[in-house]
């Protein structure tokens, strides 16, 4: 272990809308920070080496892995966590199609889970079962065997498409 | 008063209805509270040094230079540690021979496994912790290590623990009727070695507790990721020497089980000792690479199996040598002796014949401990089992399903005891069997895949049988010695405003008990679920109980809801009779309503009675019975277990140039008797068979020859992704349990138990026309290749 890497930063950042300054350990990745510092626990530390996914959130409109990015990274990014993504409705839909298709069971993976489908669903259009599952394959899920999951994603890319109700 | 389950159109019908999940919303939210969410004043972290070495005498912990780390605290040895911790040892009475060392949360003088702990640093930071941890010095001198299952009774193998005399844990062998006989007249017989991989469970949440002990209350709280909150409880005061009434375990969300956190883990404790030692929060969570090397494995077996059939195809005798290595220690307080035990018991299961003999051989080696996970032996018993029957099938060039058809206990014949003397109260394999013929057009897959063979598509169909054990009496551990509940209860109450609280022992860990403790407590008083708030996982609050584990939380956990629920309306029409100057038999309670029996009409609503017996006790008659809340307990006592049986369907493509295996399709039908909530069934029945895919097809933990883990990342141990899964159809037949009011049985473990073999089996379909077949999982592209001898070297 270094001195570096005790070393402290500060950095400025909009997340979930509103600004935050801090100074944080160099070596903190994105997912320490929002937990430890920020107090938003929605997104998971799983795997911490970028393969589950559970820590997935919104950096400058792109789903990002927390735990691959360090905290200095986000300075001046515009984050979002599904803490903020609710309090904007901006997945009201999908999450109602996860409940309503126990698109999730424990629930760990599901912060993860809406963000990766936020992503799909932004390009539009209506994508087809293989690749929802393609798209949601960076996000492990133990519990559900995926399938519930495809079924919430299909139905609200459908809704939206106004091809069907969610 | 009975509760007709079979009209739909009942007054309060939620049993059998699909309603949404009351803790579903708040996960979607990012709202859920695991173990990690949680911080304490004064909370400290802990961080474990782990043992490098398979097998290694400690000869020095040197943590000179720990304290230069700024943030950390203290630094904990295994000899720091036994000062307040008692070790234990992991045998059942029951498990007549098994033995095992005694086991400290943190190696005292030897380390035997690699992640085993070898001490502790705890620091203001989960960071400065593992900083810490990383400059402590350990000095290891190597043993010789014990990794080859099938060579750890040989006498030239070293003994890991001396005091044990040898590397067996345990053995069991169980024989009815004449084997050799059978095997001698038989018209045919068939042989193979089947070999299953260890596995271990990848819960998204690491291994998690956050311990406070409170000196001047003189309790100990944990917060705990855990199946079963009471039996940590027990463990925790018992080791801790605290009363068991000063120990409260609260398990709120927790992120996946399968079975990983029912056990006890020696950090664990430790961390709770260590709060004990430093009277304030102790937080432990596993970092993935610890979840690897620490978390329990399983399922790691070697099977000789052999099977005698008549020209006809009726079994007559199978014989099964199993064989399983279950790491350095048996696992607290269940035991590593239950998976081959489960072997010896299941194998067979659906079938009608009379010779069977079967032993398990358990041996200790240098690895993790395996214990309990998902399906528990099921997986490798119904492989064993229905690889066997499929090979038999095509050694008589029979169809695998009309093999089947021809030996499975008939639906009319219970109740039945098993060649393995298991005890059947009323299965229905020829209905599941029937449903999936159906469900999946068996004879026009058939045709399909006919047709693309003369293409040079290789597909197979595979079909797997089943049996799966649910509803656990304390035959399973209470009779070995251990305290692990095998009864369940349930507290409901009215609050003043006609709202009801239930409090279970039974927890929850995503498969919906608090859905389906909510319907069943809406249907048993009469109000809508929304009017229910459940309660689980928090020793201090509700009743005693067993917690999740062998699929008993809507069997035994539902049936005490019913029950309680039940003598709830009761008390209530009590109480409304009076009030309303009628016989209570003339009463029912409809959608938070007092209603005429006869005419539904509404009589008074249940936060009218609310107002009255809490607020206006004066106005009833004296000595009026008004108690609102209501505690019944059950327990299972005509059978040990209640079976639940089905099949499974697998159709696939093998590339026969790359090896791979592309899943097309899955089915599923099972009988788990009573269905309280169709949705959350049919997706523990998906999410089990997703588990059970994963086992078939891609996970197993890699060991070299000195009991290095290969394979501790989730880059390196395969586990199933969207992209790779079938879509899967799942089905079902009701033949519910009369030991209880409700009627259910287990739904946890059948997808699980039946996937791999169905799998299996349809491989070698594929593959049988190119004379190759694979019983080694998982099966991956090179262990197929090698069947087909592209492989060789």
């Amino acid at each position: 272990m270094s001195e570096a890497f005790r070393d402290r930063i500060d950095i400025t950042l909009t997340v979930n809308g509103e600004s935050v300054e801090a100074r944080v350990p160099v070596g903190q990745h994105l997912t320490d920070f929002l937990r430890l510092e920020l107090g938003l626990t929605g997104a998971h530390a799983s795997c911490e080496h970028g393969v589950c996914g559970a820590c997935t959130v919104q950096v400058d409109g792109a789903p990002i892995r927390g735990c691959l990015m360090l905290a200095p990274q986000a300075d001046g990014a515009e984050v979002w966590t599904v803490e903020g993504l609710t309090d904007t409705a901006a997945i009201k839909d999908l999450q109602e199609a996860f409940v309503a298709k126990n698109a999730l069971q424990c629930g760990f993976c599901t912060p993860g889970m809406l963000v990766a489908a936020k992503d799909l669903l932004s390009r539009g259009g209506v994508p087809s079962r293989q690749e929802i599952r393609e798209h949601m394959s960076g996000n492990y899920c133990r519990c559900t065997g995926y399938e519930a999951i495809v079924d919430a994603v299909e139905t609200v890319a459908q809704a939206r498409a106004g091809k069907g109700a969610a | 008063m009975t509760i007709e389950f079979g009209n739909p159109d009942r007054p309060n019908s939620y049993i059998g209805k699909t309603v949404p999940r009351p803790n579903a919303g708040r996960l979607v939210q990012g709202r859920g509270r695991y173990v990690d969410d949680i911080v304490l004043p004064r909370m400290v972290h802990v961080a474990f040094v782990r043992s490098p070495f398979a097998h290694a005498r400690i000869t020095g912990i040197d943590a000179g230079e720990v304290k230069s780390v700024k943030g950390v605290l203290r630094v904990f040895t295994g000899k720091d540690i036994a000062e307040v911790c008692t070790p234990w040892v992991a045998v059942l009475a029951h498990l007549k021979g098994l033995k095992s060392p005694p086991e400290y949360p943190i190696a005292v003088d030897r380390a035997c496994w690699v992640g085993e702990p070898v001490a502790a640093v705890v620091a203001t930071s989960r960071a400065a912790a593992e900083d810490g941890a990383a400059l402590i010095d350990v000095d290891y001198d190597p043993l010789p290590v014990v990794t080859d299952m099938m060579s750890a009774l040989d006498a030239d193998t070293p003994v890991l623990h001396e005091d044990m005399g040898d590397n067996l844990a345990f053995r069991r062998l169980h024989e009815a009727g004449d084997v050799e006989a059978a095997f001698k007249s038989a018209h045919k017989v068939v042989s193979t070695r089947f070999r299953t991989a260890r596995h271990t469970g990848v819960t998204l949440e690491p291994r998690s507790i956050l311990a406070d002990w409170n000196p001047a209350e003189g309790q100990l709280t944990a917060y705990h990721a855990t199946q079963a909150p009471h039996m940590i409880q027990t463990v925790l005061a018992e080791h801790l020497g605290v009363p068991e009434g000063r120990v409260r375990v609260i398990c709120g969300d927790v992120g996946g089980s399968y079975g990983i956190k029912v056990h006890v883990y020696p950090d664990e404790v430790a961390t709770a000792a260590i709060a004990k030692i430093m009277a304030r929060p102790v937080k432990f969570v596993a970092d993935r690479l610890e979840s690897f090397t620490t978390d329990i494995h399983a399922r790691d077996h070697e099977i000789e199996a052999r099977i005698a059939v008549e020209e006809d195809g009726s079994i007559t005798a199978m014989d099964i040598d199993d064989w399983t290595a279950i790491g350095a220690y048996s696992v607290y307080p269940r035991t590593s002796a239950i998976e081959g035990n489960q072997v010896v018991n299941l194998c067979g299961g659906p079938y009608d014949f009379k010779n069977y003999r079967a032993q398990t051989t358990v041996v200790f080696q240098n690895k993790t401990p395996t214990c309990q996970y998902r399906a528990v032996g099921h997986p490798i018993a119904v492989a064993i089992t229905e690889g066997l029957v499929d090979q038999a099938a095509a050694e008589l060039g029979m169809d695998p399903v009309e093999i089947r058809r021809r030996n499975m206990f008939r639906d009319d014949a219970y109740p039945v005891t098993s060649p393995a003397n298991m005890r059947f109260e009323g299965l229905s394999h020829h209905a599941s069997m029937d449903k999936l013929m159906a469900l999946m057009d068996y004879d026009g897959l058939r045709a399909e895949q006919a047709e693309l063979r003369k293409a040079g598509i290789h597909r197979g169909i595979g079909i797997a049988s089943f049996i799966e054990l649910t509803n656990p009496s304390p035959f399973m551990y209470g009779i070995g010695g251990a305290r692990i509940s095998a009864q369940d209860g349930c507290t409901v109450r009215m609050d003043p405003d006609g709202s009801l609280v239930a409090l279970s022992g039974v927890t929850e860990q995503g498969q919906g008990t608090e859905a389906m403790l909510s319907q069943i407590v809406a249907e048993g008083v009469g109000v809508s679920p929304d009017k229910v708030r459940v309660i689980t996982g928090d020793t201090q609050v509700t009743p005693y109980g067993g917690g999740t584990w062998a699929s008993r939380g809507a069997g035994i956990g539902g049936e005490a809801a019913l029950q309680s629920a039940r003598a709830l309306r009761e008390s209530i029409l009590t109480v409304a009779a009076a009030m309303l100057q009628t016989e209570q038999s003339r009463l029912d309670i409809r959608d938070g309503q007092v209603v005429d029996a006869a005419t539904g009409d509404n009589r008074m609503p249940l936060e009218e009675l609310g107002r009255i017996v809490y607020f206006r006790g004066d106005t009833l008659p004296k000595g009026l019975p008004r108690e609102l809340v209501q505690t019944r307990h059950f327990i299972t006592s005509d059978y040990p277990f209640a079976f639940t049986n089905g099949v499974q369907a697998s159709y696939l493509e093998v590339d026969i140039e790359t090896g791979v295996v592309k899943l097309l399709k899955h089915w599923c039908v099972e009988d788990c008797g009573r269905i309280i909530n169709p949705q959350l069934v049919d997706e523990q029945i998906r999410g089990g068979i997703v588990q059970g895919l994963g086992g078939a097809l891609f996970e197993e933990i890699h060991y070299d020859a000195d009991g290095q883990l290969l394979n501790g990342s989730m880059a390196d141990y395969l586990v199933p992704m969207a992209a790779e899964m079938p879509d899967m159809v799942v089905g079902h037949v009701e033949t519910p349990t009369k030991e209880s009011m409700l009627g259910a049985k287990g739904a946890g473990e059948a997808g699980t138990a039946g996937a791999p073999a169905a799998v299996m089996n349809a491989i070698n379909d594929a593959l049988r026309p190119r004379g190759a077949q694979v019983t080694e999982m998982p099966f991956t592209p090179e262990r197929i290749l090698r069947a087909l001898g592209v492989l060789k070297d």
